[in-house]
């Protein structure tokens, strides 16, 4: 069994990790990637305390965030494909038409 | 058999007696709007409109004739307060006499018009304004109440004022027509102030005449009160029948055209004043006895000094007209002596109407035939104008009261009733009067139709639309008296004009024997002066006396220098003088004040007011010019902005 605190340590970790590189990252795909792990961050937070209150509800809300998160991949990626076809780039500095 | 059931109820005639009144109005709208379009131009709207206007009024009389009772009709007008004000017809005898006398002589003014007006250049609106009027004077004549009375009153006196200055392009025809306008209206004034006296007697309720009549007869007002608004009401009559002091118009209306004098200023609107004494004769019988006394000093003066005044005018439709105002006078006097000379006085309205258009219209064609109104360009006319004259003759003759013929039967009953309820000085008056009317009468028929011719065209006589009607007036002429003969058993004329009781013709023969004498020694006497004429008018040598009459005993002159001219020197040059300087200054002060508190006002809402919105907007730019640089279109600026933003209220919340 393994303790709550380290679950939320690691978890906190891993989230960091995803705003990192959503915050400093260029390249579009590697920011989507940056997401994936801000998101499955917030899944182990659920999974933590699903098995803490003995509730499934957290893990069913885990398949759920795991659902949307492959959407999401996939309409970003499509973004990301039409943005590079369109500037022959994927550098999100790039992208900044709708500015003042 | 229609004359038992007309007895025993009001005819359709008399229950419609309103479509009479009706018909010239509706005639003078069709003349007005379709009248220049219609072959002949438009005469024949209004003939039409007379003759069935003259054929409904004898359904009317025939009413009477069988004895049938008054008829009246109210419909609701218009409620002022406690004050109901009607629309309605009264029909009487003395409203069916009127209506017949109104439409058979407008009807051979119609005709008559015809031959006299052709080519005028405003011959369609001569025709509207002609029946614009006889409406007018209809509903007088059939008005239930007062107001209604004053409407027809006053278009009656603007119809007059149209027609006297029918050809205004000559400046003396349109100051007659001013002049009449005027007179008149100063005797309106009065007379509208007579009419809310009698409204006020009825406690402000209505102005219907029969109820006025009742209320005064039972006694209840303050005598002062009826004395004052019979007077006040006189003073319309003086105004609109050309009693002295306001005679001076009529006179001068002769500007007009003559079939409108005939119709205007002879017949019917004169008459208006004399029906209107008539027609609330309550009032007047009522009122202190001063009152009735008042109108026979101002008739008695009118009657013989009009009568003179005749005398010395060279204008034949002058002449006709002092006569109009002497025989207006005579029907007043004829008022002024109670109930009987109230019929008396009706039936010389009555006969006076007949001669005395035919007199106006005889001038008429003698003027059409000579292009000339002056009796010092005609004479010897007698050969030339053979219809004319005899129609003209028979006309004078019936003015000057020769038997049988219409005025003598009239004038008999005036002076029958002066005789009996002894007015000695109003018989002397009258008789004298006669005299004097058959005298200027002689005098007018031998300077126009004896002699030598003096004029410059060539006379002619007159299209069969003018004789036709001269034929049938002088027909009246001479018939029309007998209605009120004693000779042919009870008078007519006494059942349908009475008051309160029928009046009985009394034939005095030493009466109607100095009254033929009367007019038999002014008939001689303007023989022998008149006989043998010469370029110079005997008249003449009166001296001073023709002077006094040539200049109408200065009464014009009064007015005038009295008058007009002060009001229009002092007066008006006073009020040009207010206006130019106090009225003109305050308007032109207004001005450069408005246009400084302009500038004030105008600087205020430049700085002011659009500073305000301005500035606002300004700060709202300027904050936004700032702020938008947030905006940098770096999607990881943003996230980081997300991010601090939770941060931050995860520690608000996490402290809290």
């Amino acid at each position: 069994m393994i303790r709550l605190p380290l679950i939320l340590f690691f978890s906190a970790g891993l989230f960091s990790v995803g705003v990192y590189g959503v915050l400093a990252r260029r390249n579009a795909v590697l920011v989507l990637m940056s997401i994936e792990l801000m998101l499955n961050a917030v899944n182990v937070n659920l999974v933590g305390f699903s098995q803490l209150w003995h509730d499934l509800t957290g893990q069913v809300f885990a398949l759920f965030v795991i659902a949307v998160a492959a959407a999401e991949v996939g309409i970003g990626l499509a973004l990301v494909i039409l943005i590079y076809r369109n500037r022959e780039t994927i550098n999100i500095n790039e992208v900044n038409l709708l500015k003042w | 058999m229609v004359g038992e059931i007309a007895a025993l109820a009001p005819s359709v005639f008399v229950k419609d007696a309103w479509l009479i009144a009706l018909l010239p109005f509706v005639s003078a709208a069709l003349t007005l709007f379709v009248g220049k379009r219609t072959p002949g131009k438009g005469s024949v709207y209004g003939i039409t409109a007379m003759a069935v206007g003259l054929v409904m009024s004898l359904g009317v009389l025939w009413h009477f004739v069988n004895n049938g009772g008054p008829y009246e009709a109210n419909v609701s007008w218009f409620q002022i307060g406690p004050l109901a004000m009607q629309l309605g017809e009264y029909v009487d005898g003395l409203t069916a006499i009127m209506v017949v006398v109104v439409t058979a002589i407008s009807l051979c003014v119609h005709v008559y018009s015809l031959g006299y007006m052709k080519d005028d250049v405003r011959y369609t609106w001569f025709y509207v304004v002609l029946s614009l009027f006889t409406g007018a004077m209809l509903n007088v004549v059939i008005a239930s109440n007062l107001f209604q009375l004053l409407v027809g009153w006053e278009v009656m006196g603007v119809c007059s004022y149209l027609l006297i200055g029918h050809w205004w392009e000559d400046k003396t025809n349109s100051n007659a027509a001013i002049k009449a306008f005027l007179t008149t209206r100063v005797g309106d004034v009065p007379f509208m102030f007579g009419i809310f006296a009698l409204i006020f007697a009825t406690g402000f309720t209505t102005s219907n005449i029969q109820v006025i009549g009742r209320t005064v007869a039972e006694g209840h007002v303050s005598s002062a009160l009826v004395a004052a608004a019979a007077l006040l009401l006189f003073g319309g009559t003086i105004g609109k029948s050309a009693q002295f002091p306001l005679h001076v118009w009529l006179p001068d209306a002769m500007a007009g055209p003559t079939p409108v004098s005939a119709l205007i200023h002879a017949a019917t609107m004169v008459a208006a004043g004399v029906y209107l004494v008539g027609r609330l004769f309550e009032v007047f019988v009522h009122a202190d006895a001063f009152v009735l006394q008042t109108v026979g000093v101002v008739g008695a003066i009118t009657m013989v000094g009009a009568a003179f005044l005749a005398f010395v005018q060279d204008d034949i439709k002058r002449v006709l007209a002092y006569s109009t105002v002497s025989q207006l006078a005579y029907m007043v006097v004829g008022m002024s002596m109670g109930p009987a000379g109230r019929t008396a006085g009706f039936f010389h309205l009555f006969t006076h109407a007949f001669f005395k258009a035919l007199l106006f219209l005889g001038a008429g064609s003698v003027i059409h035939a000579v292009h000339s109104n002056n009796m010092s360009e005609m004479g010897g006319l007698r050969k030339k104008l053979p219809i004319t004259f005899w129609t003209f003759l028979i006309g004078s003759l019936a003015l000057a009261g020769v038997p049988p013929l219409a005025g003598f039967w009239s004038k008999d009953e005036l002076l029958v009733v002066a005789d009996e309820t002894g007015h000695t000085v109003l018989f002397a008056l009258l008789l004298a009067t006669a005299l004097l009317t058959a005298f200027y009468m002689t005098r007018a028929v031998l300077l126009t139709f004896f002699g030598g011719y003096r004029g410059h065209d060539q006379p002619h006589e007159s299209p069969k639309t003018m004789t036709g009607v001269l034929i049938a007036l002088a027909g009246a002429s001479i018939g029309v008296g007998l209605l009120g003969a004693p000779q042919l058993g009870d008078a007519v004329f006494g059942k349908w004009v009475f008051f309160e009781e029928v009046e009985k013709a009394v034939f005095v023969p030493w009466i109607a024997g100095v009254s033929v004498a009367a007019a038999l020694i002014g008939i001689a006497f303007g023989w022998l002066v008149y006989r043998t004429h010469t370029e110079r008018d005997p008249i003449r040598r009166l001296g001073p006396a023709y002077t006094l009459l040539e200049q109408k005993y200065y009464m014009d002159t009064f007015y005038m220098k009295g008058i007009v001219f002060p009001i229009r020197d002092k007066v008006s040059a006073a009020v040009y003088w207010i206006n130019q300087n106090v009225l003109d200054g305050a308007v032109n002060a207004m001005a450069p004040l408005t246009k400084l508190v302009a500038r004030v006002v105008n600087a205020f809402d430049r700085k002011a007011i659009d500073g305000v919105v301005n500035g606002v907007a300004e700060t709202a730019g300027f904050t936004g010019g700032l702020l938008r640089y947030v905006q940098s279109g770096n999607v990881q600026r943003y996230a980081a902005f997300l991010f601090a933003g939770v941060v931050i209220f995860a520690i608000i919340f996490t402290r809290v």
